[in-house]
């Protein structure tokens, strides 16, 4: 299928997600469930990689520090940065990409192999708005909390690598932190990641939603999932750094 | 009452149905048959609003569903119960959640109102206390059962079936068979299979279709079968050992 077909079907795809829900109140547990599913199931994740990438981030920062004529403070400062502009908003969204990104593919394109799309039809019930709107506001609200909570694992991890290292000392650490501190880089981070969010969430579904065949399919629905997730996800993140930080 | 007036469809070029005709009476199990390929499940698509055919018309008691907005094709849908070839039951719910469905959506009941609905649509089609279980937790049977009590929870005007037996035994597949005939003379329903399994042909088909390359072929009743004079039919009914000596004995 063209480029140019698959992006007419993914826009009127999005706009079907738009379209009225059955019942409200039902559309409000299906958020807290994806909540719980999709964003609850994938905190510890975040927390390991976040700690354990912040630790790294630092230890480099300090080995590129050697001479001793820099200020130590410095490493607190290009850590906090390193996390908060590049680290927690693309490389976390580009690994829930891989991992909810395939979760979701599967699920719906499991769905639709096995009839339950249909099912859901016949019953006079809009698959789209069902299935995905929930995964969509879930990921818009729940991936910027996560990325937050990144956000400080990652800088804590990097201070406690700095102490047990030995490389600087929890005050100069954290002076780095607090030095030239500009709070719209964080709000910058954040419209990365709702817009990630998006884009991870309609991505996945569309491609789950689309499957066609059997078993074998629904693996390769999720492997492009997960492909073209990433692959939009460094497109608008070089944009959006044009757009917010440079013009 | 489904009336099907020369309906016609095509994939990619190559013509599916062709300029097919029939009436599914209400309150009888109406049998579409034929080999794979005939069209049998293009047809059912059809006629559940899935496929839209390019020509012809399906009249649901007199209206016309295929040029249907999609606002009335909804509306029409909650009289509509379908059993599909697998159950099509949703994994991440358990039986109890998959049958209340349809309720929680398309009805103003309260809550124990429709749990109460739920248990005796279970009980309907012999299934107790297997509420709290999921779909991969039961049997093949099991799962049709259940997807039959879904499809009824909400007193459907017509119900359609793929397949409703395949792949199970031939105990549990005259149980199911029984179980949508016994369904359809109680409901009054206009309820629709789609079978190639003979023994659901001679167990309850009150009217059968029987579709070749997409064009209605045969059409009449399981006792008609019998002493049909077409050779297509013959040859599809009768390809077994074992139903050539019924017919055989029966002449």
């Amino acid at each position: 299928m063209s480029l140019i077909t698959s992006l007419g079907r993914y826009v009127l795809f999005i706009s079907a997600v738009f379209s009225k829900p059955e019942r409200r109140s039902v559309m409000y547990r299906l958020i807290l469930k994806e909540i719980s599913e999709l964003g609850l199931k994938s905190v510890l994740f975040v927390i390991f990689v976040s700690l354990f990438v912040g630790a790294v981030v630092s230890l480099q920062t300090a080995a590129n520090m050697e001479g001793g004529w820099m200020p130590r403070y410095l490493i607190g400062y290009a850590t906090r940065d390193a996390i908060i502009l590049e680290f927690s908003p693309t490389i976390i969204s580009l690994l829930l990409a891989g991992k909810i990104g395939s979760n979701i593919a599967s699920s719906i394109g499991t769905m639709r192999v096995t009839e339950q799309i249909d099912a859901l039809e016949v019953m006079g019930v809009n698959p789209v708005t069902y299935l995905v709107r929930p995964k969509i506001f879930a990921l818009m609200f729940f991936n910027p909390l996560l990325i937050c909570m990144s956000m400080f694992v990652g800088v804590l991890g990097g201070l406690l690598a700095v102490i047990f290292s030995g490389e600087s000392t929890a005050a100069e650490f954290i002076a780095g932190i607090q030095y030239d501190f500009i709070p719209f880089k964080t709000l910058y981070a954040l419209i990365k990641t709702t817009l990630f969010a998006f884009v991870i969430a309609t991505i996945s579904s569309y491609h789950g939603y689309y499957t066609d065949g059997g078993a074998l399919e629904v693996g390769k629905s999720s492997t492009k999932a997960v492909v073209y997730s990433s692959v939009v996800i460094i497109v608008c993140n070089y944009l959006l750094t044009q757009l917010l930080l440079r013009s | 009452m489904i009336e099907l007036l020369n309906i016609s469809k095509s994939f990619n070029g190559k013509e599916i149905l062709k300029d097919l005709s029939f009436i599914f009476e209400e309150g009888q199990t109406n049998l579409i048959i034929g080999q794979s390929g005939s069209g049998k499940t293009v047809l059912l698509k059809c006629l559940l609003g899935l496929h839209k055919p390019e020509n012809g018309s399906i009249l649901f008691d007199g209206n016309d569903i295929v040029d249907l907005s999609s606002k009335k094709l909804k509306r029409l849908r909650n009289q509509v119960g379908m059993v599909f070839q697998g159950g099509a039951l949703f994994d991440s719910m358990n039986i109890e959640q998959n049958v209340l469905f349809p309720l929680q959506l398309f009805s103003d009941m309260n809550k124990s109102d429709m749990l109460d609905r739920v248990n005796f649509c279970l009980k309907r089609v012999n299934l107790e206390n297997v509420n709290h279980l999921f779909p991969s937790e039961i049997s093949g049977g099991m799962k049709k059962r259940v997807a039959i009590a879904r499809a009824i929870v909400l007193n459907p005007k017509y119900l359609f079936c793929d397949e409703p037996n395949s792949g199970l035994d031939p105990y549990t597949a005259i149980l199911i068979d029984n179980l949508l005939q016994e369904l359809t003379y109680e409901y009054g329903m206009t309820t629709v299979i789609n079978t190639h399994d003979m023994n659901s042909v001679m167990e309850i088909g009150d009217r059968i279709l029987f579709i070749k390359d997409g064009q209605m072929s045969w059409q009449g009743t399981k006792a008609a079968i019998l002493n049909a004079d077409h050779q297509d039919l013959q040859d599809f009914v009768f390809s077994s050992e074992l139903f050539k000596t019924i017919k055989a004995k029966n002449r």
